[in-house]
């Protein structure tokens, strides 16, 4: 007999960030009631954190602007490993998405003609980001909210119920997706307040649960971070591709311990800042690779005149990309000339007057003022390396954001994979959101409404029944369940801690062949040992219960990470290998494809503790010819192989 | 946790009354958990805010020495009885005719009396500091019942905008008396005192604190809609808008320098202090 | 660096609780939401509390500390007296769930009684246009991260159950204030008066602009001074102006 709640939808969104609520709205306005599932209260989701700004080829500051230069911009970042289609699609559709948002309430920052104002950043070749001052990604979130709400507020004229087309049920937790055969039949799930279960039927389940952060020590992302949509999918029969790649932010906070990994943007080096060692050396002039040894400075001199006369002089090495300079720090960390919490200074206290300071970076200034107690304009800050994105996710339909092999699945966000290649540029991942969102949303409605009311693929109570007892066993543990506990209760908070040490040590920003190897035998053991974790105390609103649960997803997915890092012996964009410090031009036709391993078919499915993950290589399709036409031979030639560039 | 229209909270129909002790609220006894010293603020300003209204209730009915040539007590003008003291070109109009046997004061004083009642400063001040309404942030009102500003008498603080309007004017003629202040007692221009040093910083604080007005802030521009078509009004706006972030403070301030000029204007009168004249 | 820090936290439920004495680690740097997790992490696995971005950017972990409302991440155990006793308490104006998280659903319903932005006729996506100095007032309203924290300080609520069914809050009487100055919103031509309605459906009266909501805004939004007052202004023209109101009786005379 089920104790759970059971309800009947159309469409189930998993995640209320900035993908899952333009799903969510698509949804509706194709006319099926959608229902949105999210771990914390409406409006808080990890999308409030964007500060830039969302990347839309508008040409509202510079008219030579257009989709096509977008496109390009973003095969570059990625190092033309990014699903180009995606990219297609994501250049051509992401002004319509923001203007969009207009209409609905935002108010970005203006242009003095009155347009949306538009800022520049790293590797955009054109000021192409839509922004609100550095809180852009709360306006995102507000304004597809507020439109939730005003979507809600016409169903009421309507029907009388606010919710009875649009529904969010916020601080519910999913753990399971629902099968019927290998079409989606709903989602599993317990409601943090009272920890009761609950199952949601529904024939098109949209993941857009976000990123992995929190299985690394240092990361820039909240506590949603679990990598739950990545498992999810995993273990509902789906495949990850691209998880080697985990963007490393150069510059988050080191110090305090509490806001350790918390961002620190990158205009304060475009502003003049600059990175220092211990003894207060410039490093970043000996960390110049050779192929960019003709576009960066050489001298601290040549440096600062470029601030004055970008044109004549070129620019110092700390505007170098992100991996470049996440690693120089790592570098000198390690070789012990690193700051007293272990970063390095990034100092802008001595290149600027107070004043300017403040004028040009309010939140930062704020940001150290209220959470360190530094004052950026009278002393250097710490920063250090910080776990900020990942590339990788659910392998889906560029077209339409249905999980590849998996009926009913879809997926938007940063939890689905191959749009952003090796490395995300920013800006990109607000638009990605919208573009994708909108089009999950779409072909969910699609999918849905094409089924007959016969054809829904029903939920069957025994997949229930075994979801409620995966989701019990960490209350099991205490009372000695010989089929559960081989050894003394666990505490899951140590073992999430442990977790994150390992990967952050042995898969994080620089990576070697002996040290992933570790990894996995440490990842088993954790694995080993997190069937034990157990919490006291009942189901309500119980924090100790939700991180036991947690932990599945997270193993699962760090695994995901490690092997396809192992595998890749190349180093491109978010992967760098030690071992294998090049760019490997025949690696760039691979995808590294994560699926549950079938050795253990059964059991993988009831106990996801069981299950192991795989790692396959496949082959991406060739690019359209009109879109590679978009480049120079002399570019193309430092990616595709020759034979690509024959045929 | 709830989507919204959980009936439990929310919308529904009368709650049972009750504040941070109600059945739904965490259980804890005690009325406040602060442990600053939050009395001292609302403490201070009633008493500073008693401290004025004792001395201007006697200065207002004492009916004499507000006027010692060419100084007069910003409280005695415009007098506008016909037993106020002659005051030479000052704003002595005896527009009330010899009925009135009161102290003059009385009736010039309901227009400063009521733009500062109404002020939304002063209306914070006071709930504050004598309603205890709330006594601080986030310590228990001790009143069962509360309706705020919805009705009859306190609805009446919507008023505010139009003592405004005669506070200008007010503070119109006590620059005029300002100016007055640079003639000598026999009324010829060209001198200057310590008293008109004193009438000079108190109708510059008084402008200070009437053009700093929240309902002067709305009427110059605050109520537009879109600021780029009214270049001039926005321009305005963000002056006054510079000086409604000080109202409190120039509040105070004007509070106090309208007892000072008054209290400047007595002892001269009464002949307790001889006016330093510059020249 | 470290010291033991003396806390006494709120545990219990809707049923009933108190405060509860810990004795806990501290070190250098940390804020009263890291004390609250190393509790968690050690002594009580099971306490309950909402957090999220843990940097003053989502505002989940509102609670009162030594009485006042704050947001636990944005709170430094250095601001705090390390010989007296911390005590932190779940939100007082909401009905409590478990431990420090308060059931905060009426805001929600109070946001769904606000009408939304009406978007303007005949303006076709990408062709809005809106000067900044007429944007920038209702941009500040929303830096608004929905903490709640004000709608928890304001005694209107938070002393009176009863006044719950009458009166927005802060957060959302700003709303309406947000969309009356929002350069495009064209709610006339959709027959919502927003400057009227904010007096006579959201309760605007109930304010006496004692501006503890702006005291406790983490963002510092001068919630009184540039939202509610300006609201009441608004109202006055809509309500209490004599001549707007003759001409009102006059027409209505006339028809």
């Amino acid at each position: 007999m089920s104790r759970t709640a059971r309800q009947s939808w159309d469409v189930v969104v998993v995640g209320a960030g900035g993908a899952g609520l333009r799903a969510a709205i698509e949804a509706r306005e194709q006319g099926l009631r959608c229902a949105v599932i999210c771990k914390s209260l409406f409006g808080k989701a990890h999308t409030v954190m964007a500060e830039g700004g969302i990347a839309a080829s508008m040409g509202n500051v510079n008219q030579g602007d257009n989709w096509q230069v977008h496109f390009r911009d973003t095969m570059r970042g990625g190092k033309f490993l990014n699903q180009w289609r995606m990219a297609e699609l994501h250049a051509q559709e992401a002004p319509e998405r923001v203007w969009e948002l207009e209409t609905w309430g935002a108010l970005f920052d203006r242009t003095p003609d009155g347009r949306i104002s538009q800022r520049n950043f790293g590797g955009h070749e054109y000021p192409r980001l839509a922004h609100v001052g550095d809180r852009t990604g709360l306006e995102l979130i507000r304004t597809l909210q507020q439109k939730i709400v005003s979507l809600q507020q016409e169903d009421h004229r309507e029907t009388g119920d606010h919710e009875s087309r649009l529904k969010v049920f916020q601080e519910y937790t999913v753990t399971r997706l629902l099968k019927s055969g290998d079409r989606i039949s709903g989602a599993f799930g317990y409601e943090r307040e009272s920890g009761r279960f609950f199952t949601l039927e529904a024939p098109a389940v949209v993941l857009a649960t976000g990123g992995i952060g929190k299985s690394f020590k240092v990361t820039s992302n909240s506590w949603e971070y679990t990598g739950d949509g990545h498992a999810l999918a995993l273990l509902a029969g789906a495949s990850l591709i691209n998880m080697e790649f985990v963007q490393f932010h150069p510059t988050g906070m080191v110090w305090p311990p509490s806001v350790k990994g918390i961002l620190v943007t990158e205009s304060v080096r475009g502003d003049g800042g600059v990175l220092r060692n211990s003894d207060g050396k410039r490093f970043m002039f000996d960390y110049v690779p050779d192929v960019f040894k003709e576009k960066y400075a050489e001298s601290e001199a040549e440096g600062e005149r470029w601030y004055e006369d970008p044109d004549h002089n070129r620019r110092p090495p700390e505007l170098l990309p992100r991996d470049e300079v996440a690693r120089a720090i790592n570098s000198e960390v390690k070789a012990g000339r690193g700051s007293p919490h272990g970063g390095v200074f990034l100092d802008i206290s001595s290149r600027l007057p107070a004043e300017e300071i403040r004028r040009r970076l309010p939140s930062m200034h704020h940001q150290f003022k209220e959470l360190a107690d530094v004052d950026i304009t009278a002393e250097p800050m710490e920063v250090g390396p910080t776990c900020h994105y990942v590339m990788g996710g659910v392998d889906v339909d560029p077209d339409t954001a249905a999980a590849v092999g998996v009926p009913g699945l879809f997926a938007a966000g940063e939890v689905a994979g191959g749009m952003h290649g090796s490395n995300r540029l920013g800006g990109n991942s607000l638009s990605d959101l919208l573009v994708f969102g909108r089009r999950a949303g779409l072909h969910a409605a699609r999918y849905a409404a094409g089924l007959a009311a016969a054809d829904r693929p029903a939920v069957a109570d025994a997949d229930i029944e075994a979801a409620e007892a995966e989701a019990l066993r960490p209350f099991g543990v205490e009372g000695g369940d010989p089929a559960v506990s081989h050894g003394a209760a666990e505490n899951p908070y140590a073992l999430h801690q442990e977790l994150q040490q390992s990967m952050n040590d042995l898969v994080g920003i620089i990576r070697k062949g002996p040290e992933m190897s570790e990894a996995l035998r440490r990842l088993a053991a954790l694995r080993e040992r997190s069937r034990r974790a157990g919490v006291e105390g009942h189901r309500q609103f119980n924090p100790g219960w939700h991180l036991a649960l947690d932990l599945r997803n997270m193993l699962l997915v760090s695994e995901c990470v490690a092997r396809a890092a192992l595998e890749r012996t190349e180093s491109r964009g978010g992967h760098t290998r030690d071992d294998h410090p090049a760019m490997d031009r025949q690696w760039r036709r691979v995808n590294l494809v994560c699926r549950l391993s079938e050795e253990s078919p059964g059991s993988a499915a009831a106990d996801s503790l069981l299950g192991l993950v795989r790692v396959a290589r496949r082959e991406m399709p060739p690019i359209r010819g009109d879109l590679l036409a978009l480049f120079e031979k002399d570019e193309l030639v430092k990616y595709l192989t020759d034979e690509e560039l024959t045929t | 946790m709830a989507t919204g229209t959980d009936p439990r909270t929310g919308t529904a129909p009368s709650p049972a009354p009750g504040g941070v002790h109600h059945a739904s609220r965490a259980a804890i006894a005690a009325r406040h958990l602060r442990t600053d010293r939050w009395w001292l603020a609302p403490a201070a300003t009633a008493a500073g805010l008693l401290a004025f209204v004792v001395y201007s209730t006697w200065r207002a009915f004492a009916n004499g020495d507000y006027y010692a040539a060419p100084y007069v007590s910003p409280f005695y003008s415009p007098c506008i009885a016909k037993n106020c003291v002659p005051m030479k070109d000052g704003a002595d109009w005896g527009l009330f005719g010899s009925w009135w046997g009161l102290s003059p004061a009385l009736l010039v004083l309901i227009f400063p009396l009521g733009f500062r009642l109404t002020c939304y400063y002063y209306r914070k001040a006071y709930y504050r500091g004598f309603w205890a309404s709330p006594p601080a942030c986030a310590v228990a009102e001790p009143h069962k019942k509360y309706s705020g500003e919805t009705r009859f008498p306190l609805i009446l603080q919507n008023v505010h905008r139009y003592f405004f309007y005669f506070a200008v004017i007010v503070a119109g003629i006590l620059t005029y008396d300002a100016v007055l202040g640079f003639r000598n007692a026999r009324g010829e221009w060209g001198h200057m005192g310590l008293g008109t040093l004193v009438l000079l910083a108190n109708i510059a604080l008084i402008w200070a604190y009437t053009l700093s007005c929240h309902s002067c802030r709305h009427i110059v521009g605050g109520r537009l809609r879109n600021f780029s078509r009214h270049p001039v009004r926005y321009r305005m706006w963000g002056w006054v808008s510079a000086l409604n972030a000080r109202h409190m403070q120039l509040a105070w301030a004007s509070l106090v320098s309208v007892g000072v000029a008054d209290f400047y204007v007595y002892l001269v009168a009464s002949g307790a202090f001889d006016d330093p004249r510059f020249f | 660096m470290s010291y033991d820090a003396h806390f006494r936290v709120w545990r219990g439920d809707a049923d009933g609780g108190g405060l509860v004495d810990y004795t806990v680690a501290v070190h250098e740097g940390e804020v009263v939401l890291d004390v609250i997790h190393r509790l968690q992490a050690t002594e009580a696995a099971d306490l309950a509390v909402r957090w999220n971005c843990k940097a003053g950017k989502c505002g989940s972990c509102s609670a009162e500390i030594n009485g006042r409302p704050r947001l636990m991440c944005m709170t430094r155990m250095s601001s705090l007296d390390p010989d007296e006793t911390v005590t932190v308490t779940p939100m007082r104006a909401f009905p409590v769930l478990r431990d420090l998280v308060t059931d905060v659903s009426f805001n929600y319903a109070k946001a769904r009684e606000v009408p939304a932005f009406v978007p303007p006729p005949g303006v076709a996506p990408g062709d809005y246009r809106m000067k900044q100095e007429d944007v920038s007032r209702s941009q500040e309203f929303r830096k608004c991260i929905e903490c709640f924290l004000c709608q928890d300080t304001c005694h209107v609520v938070r002393d009176h159950e009863e006044n719950k069914t009458a009166f927005a809050g802060p957060r959302f009487l700003m709303r309406v204030a947000e969309l009356d100055m929002h350069p495009l919103d064209a709610a006339d031509g959709a027959g919502i008066d927003r400057k009227r309605t904010a007096q006579d459906e959201h309760g605007l009266g109930y304010c006496n602009i004692t501006k503890c909501c702006t005291e406790v805004c983490p963002e510092h939004i001068k919630i009184t001074d540039n939202a509610l007052i300006p609201l009441k202004e608004r109202a006055a023209d809509r309500k209490y102006d004599p001549l707007v109101w003759l001409g009102n009786k006059i027409r209505r005379r006339g028809e």
